[in-house]
């Protein structure tokens, strides 16, 4: 595997916060299914509380907060990871309905379900014999 | 003139933790400079505290009983599968960039450390693991005969 895939990977295009922290793209997969398309990311350390998923027009956007990992009175001898929030956008087509958005956080891992909308899904058409 | 005002040194005391944050972060650079750490999975960070190690590592979307930890004398090993989504027919992946597989790492303490000791949890896709010192490795102290 090469070493990238592994490291996590600094988000360069977001805008500069006013917390002084990194924030990282989270990795995600995107797979689809005959009713929808589902959007799974890695975000370890945030929870239902710390993840925020936003959709502006076409936009979904999702972002996740975490604490800068530093813990208290220890002090860190080795360093191979660093700490800081996630977000990472992407643009949605019309196929998605809105409404029915849904979003579980499990072990820092956020699961988006993005049902189809009824119009866009598949439909056999029944031939009648004329 | 060139004589830091007040308000110059009070910005400069107020600055001093992210001068130290700093400090430790150009000690990761370059202590990992010329590692090939590409195997290394998962990237761990290492606490210490009165004798006391903790290991952090990130493990997203793992469930606790696929994570093996076991600790020999001074040496941790952290083993597990990462497992994909199990797509039925028709269903197929516009995008993969989570990684599956299997993983196993060995990570080597400082110090011995008695295994029922040892403590672990997993939350929020993060594994935290306890690692107190053993006490028959703590230094002893040695009396002096008269």
């Amino acid at each position: 595997m090469p070493e990238k895939d592994l490291q996590k990977t600094e988000n360069a295009t977001v805008a500069e916060k006013i917390r002084n922290v990194k924030t990282f793209v989270p990795r995600v997969d995107i797979y689809e299914t005959k009713d929808s398309i589902f959007l799974i990311a890695d975000m370890p350390g945030v929870d239902e509380n710390t993840v925020d998923v936003e959709l502006e027009k076409n936009i979904l956007t999702i972002t996740g907060k975490v604490e800068d990992g530093m813990l208290k009175d220890h002090t860190l001898i080795f360093s191979e990871y660093e700490v800081g929030d996630y977000e990472r956008s992407f643009t949605l087509s019309d196929e998605i309905d809105r409404e029915k958005i849904n979003a579980t956080v499990k072990q820092g891992v956020l699961r988006l379900e993005l049902p189809k909308a009824e119009k866009i899904k598949p439909k056999k058409i029944a031939i009648k014999a004329a | 003139m060139f004589a830091p005002s007040f308000w110059r040194m009070r910005k400069f005391s107020d600055s001093i933790p992210e001068i130290l944050r700093l400090q430790q972060e150009m000690n990761r650079l370059f202590s990992s400079a010329g590692e090939s750490t590409a195997i290394d999975y998962p990237a761990i960070n290492v606490w210490e505290k009165n004798g006391v190690a903790l290991v952090t590592a990130e493990l997203p979307g793992m469930s606790a009983e696929n994570i093996d930890i076991s600790v020999t004398d001074n040496t941790l090993t952290l083993s597990g599968i990462k497992k994909t989504q199990d797509l039925k027919e028709g269903e197929n992946y516009l995008r993969q960039e989570r990684i599956p597989g299997s993983f196993q790492r060995s990570i080597q303490l400082s110090f011995r450390v008695n295994p029922k000791d040892v403590e672990a949890r997993y939350e929020k896709g993060i594994l935290t693991i306890v690692l107190p010192r053993g006490k028959e490795d703590l230094p002893k102290k040695i009396k002096i005969n008269a």
